[in-house]
This record gives C-alpha cells, sequence and structure tokens, in this order.
C-alpha cells in the first residue's frame, strides 16, 4: 500500500532483452524511467530501470510502447 | 494481479528488430488478438520477405513463410484446403505494395476470407533503406539521396485509399503504433480484423504506420515524432471499408 492509499504497482523488466530504445522512458507520465548510466545488458545496451518504484501508478504505459515485452507490470 | 504481461501466442524467442523498431509491438497486438479470441491452436500465420521474415519464430502459432510479396496467395492456398483454420498474413510495404501488389489487390477483390496486416514504414527496412512504393515525396532514403523526386519517380501508393474502391473487401482500417492511444485503437481494429474472419465474413486488411528509426536515420522518439508530423497527415488513419457497419444501418 502506498502512502496516498493506492495499492502500490510493481514493475519487473527482463533487462537482458533490453535495447535501450527509451520509448517507454518518454512513455512514462510520472517521468520515472531512465536508461541505466552506469550497467551494460548481455546485448551490450544501457537497459532501463525504474527511479522511483512507489511513484509508479502501474498505468503500464511503458509495458504497452515497449517493443520487446520486456516490461511486466503488477498492480 | 499482472496488469501487463507478454501475450502467450508469442514464444520467448529475443526479436532480432533493431532497437526501437515498432515491429516489436505489432507482434504484440497480433499476439493478443489472437490470445483473447483463444484461436492460437488454430492460426495459421503467413511470413514476408523484409525484416519480418523470421516472424515464424516469434509467433508460437503454425507458421508458413511466403515468397516475396506471395504471402495472400500462400495464406489463399491454407484458409481454401482447410477453411477451419485462420490464417493471417503479416506484410511490410516492400512485400505487399510492391511485388506483393497483385496478390494483394485479386484477394482483396475476391474477398479471401483471410486477415491481412500491412505494416507501412515508408522504406524497404531490411534490404539497407532504398525507396519504397510507400516512400513520401521528398524522403530521403539511400535510392533517392535528393528525396523522392515525384516527377521522377511517381506518387506513393495508397493501399487503404486504393483497395476501398473494390467491392470486394469486408473491412479496411489504417491504424498508427507512435503513441499509446493510437496503440490501443490499432489493438482493437486488428482483433476486428480476426474477429471478421472467425466470423466468415472475408477479407481483412490492418494497415499500421509504423517506423524504421536506422534507415529513416532517426532515435526511435524521433521516428515516433515523424511519423506523427509527416507519415499520418500523407496516410490519415480510419476506417477505409466496413460493410459490416453498412450492413447494420
Amino acid at each position: 500500500m502506498r502512502k496516498d492509499g493506492n495499492d502500490m504497482a510493481k514493475l519487473t523488466f527482463k533487462t537482458d532483452l533490453c535495447k535501450g530504445c527509451g520509448l517507454c522512458v518518454a512513455a512514462c507520465p510520472k517521468n520515472l524511467l531512465i536508461l541505466s548510466k552506469d550497467k551494460i545488458n548481455q546485448k551490450g545496451h544501457a537497459p532501463v530501470e525504474i527511479t522511483d518504484q512507489e511513484a509508479c501508478i502501474g498505468c503500464a504505459f511503458c509495458a504497452t510502447m515497449c517493443p520487446d515485452c520486456i516490461i511486466t507490470v503488477e498492480k | 494481479m499482472i496488469v501487463f504481461d507478454k501475450p502467450k501466442s508469442l514464444t520467448d524467442a529475443p526479436l532480432h528488430y533493431c532497437p526501437g523498431c515498432t515491429h516489436g509491438i505489432i507482434h504484440r497486438l497480433v499476439a493478443e488478438a489472437i490470445d483473447e479470441l483463444n484461436i492460437e491452436g488454430k492460426t495459421i500465420g503467413v511470413a514476408p520477405v523484409g525484416c519480418a521474415v523470421m516472424a515464424y519464430d516469434y509467433f508460437a502459432c503454425d507458421m508458413v513463410e511466403a515468397a516475396h510479396g506471395r504471402a495472400p496467395a500462400v495464406a489463399t492456398g491454407i484458409k481454401r484446403s482447410d477453411p477451419s483454420k485462420i490464417v493471417f498474413t503479416y506484410q511490410g510495404d516492400g512485400d505487399l505494395a510492391s511485388i506483393g501488389m497483385a496478390e494483394t489487390i485479386h484477394s482483396a477483390t475476391r474477398n479471401e476470407n483471410i486477415t491481412v496486416i500491412f505494416v507501412n514504414n515508408a522504406i524497404y527496412g531490411m534490404t539497407g533503406g532504398q525507396m519504397a512504393p510507400t516512400s513520401l515525396p521528398g524522403q530521403v532514403t539511400q535510392t533517392s539521396p535528393y528525396g523522392r523526386d515525384t516527377n521522377h519517380c511517381g506518387f506513393p501508393v495508397k493501399v487503404c485509399e486504393m483497395l476501398s474502391q473494390l467491392e470486394g473487401p469486408e473491412y479496411l482500417e489504417r491504424v498508427a503504433v507512435n503513441n499509446v492511444k493510437n496503440i490501443k485503437k490499432a489493438k482493437a481494429a486488428i482483433k476486428k480484423a480476426f474477429e471478421n474472419q472467425v466470423n466468415g465474413k472475408g477479407f481483412s486488411l490492418i494497415e499500421v504506420v509504423s517506423t524504421c528509426p536506422t534507415n529513416w536515420g532517426m532515435t526511435p522518439n524521433d521516428a515516433l515524432k515523424w511519423v506523427d508530423e509527416n507519415m499520418i497527415p500523407y496516410y490519415p488513419l480510419g476506417v477505409y471499408k466496413d460493410r459490416s457497419n453498412k450492413e447494420d444501418k
């Protein structure tokens, strides 16, 4: 449960399949997603990360835009 | 509770598409439609020649690989030999609007009971970014480095508008996948195209305005903006033909 009383949303990333295209980053209405600044995945891309899991509203816009289906949204 | 996950009709194989290519989104929408109609076990897909040539690795249903442009002809054969199967083709603009134009028009005018997913990104993606029949006037490609000159190369083919002149086809709609709202609309259109086939109504073609960040020479997000500013004004979205609506009226 979040502070504002809503259920917490949880994002899970299949990080090794991320191609770092950034479509999810631009789609997030809360600007919570970034491309990692210090990690590189198996494919050699900077994978997506969430900066503040608690602020996520679970709208699934990121997962809708992701061409590689790497985001699972739970609520 | 899971709100969003990969549809069951997609396999776990990692997609080979370039970063930010909207093929992945369109694959997912097709798979979601198959899942929601619960027809995976009896669906046969026909893959094209082009970037989506390896779609048979990604869809969990049975797949056939057709020669360049011949997917509607192969789909016709499959559907006529076993009408209980749900048959769809997944084709790009170089495949459907160029070498496969004859197959497309004739399967449409026969009102063949198949579903065609037409991915229009205005360029030949797999072969390295040559000018396609759907490239916009003035668009810079490998084979039109000064922009597409319509005096020399003619004008783009507008597939939905052209097919809507025929009496045959049941359902023609143009959608885009450049933002969340358009993706939801695209999903509804693709699902309807499959439903039409399940209900035996006939030829449904969904044209999906798509991107090619690599060959357009843009970042994935800039490519989505380019779709909004250049592609959609030239290829207006909407339903071009829907016989079921007319009958309702």
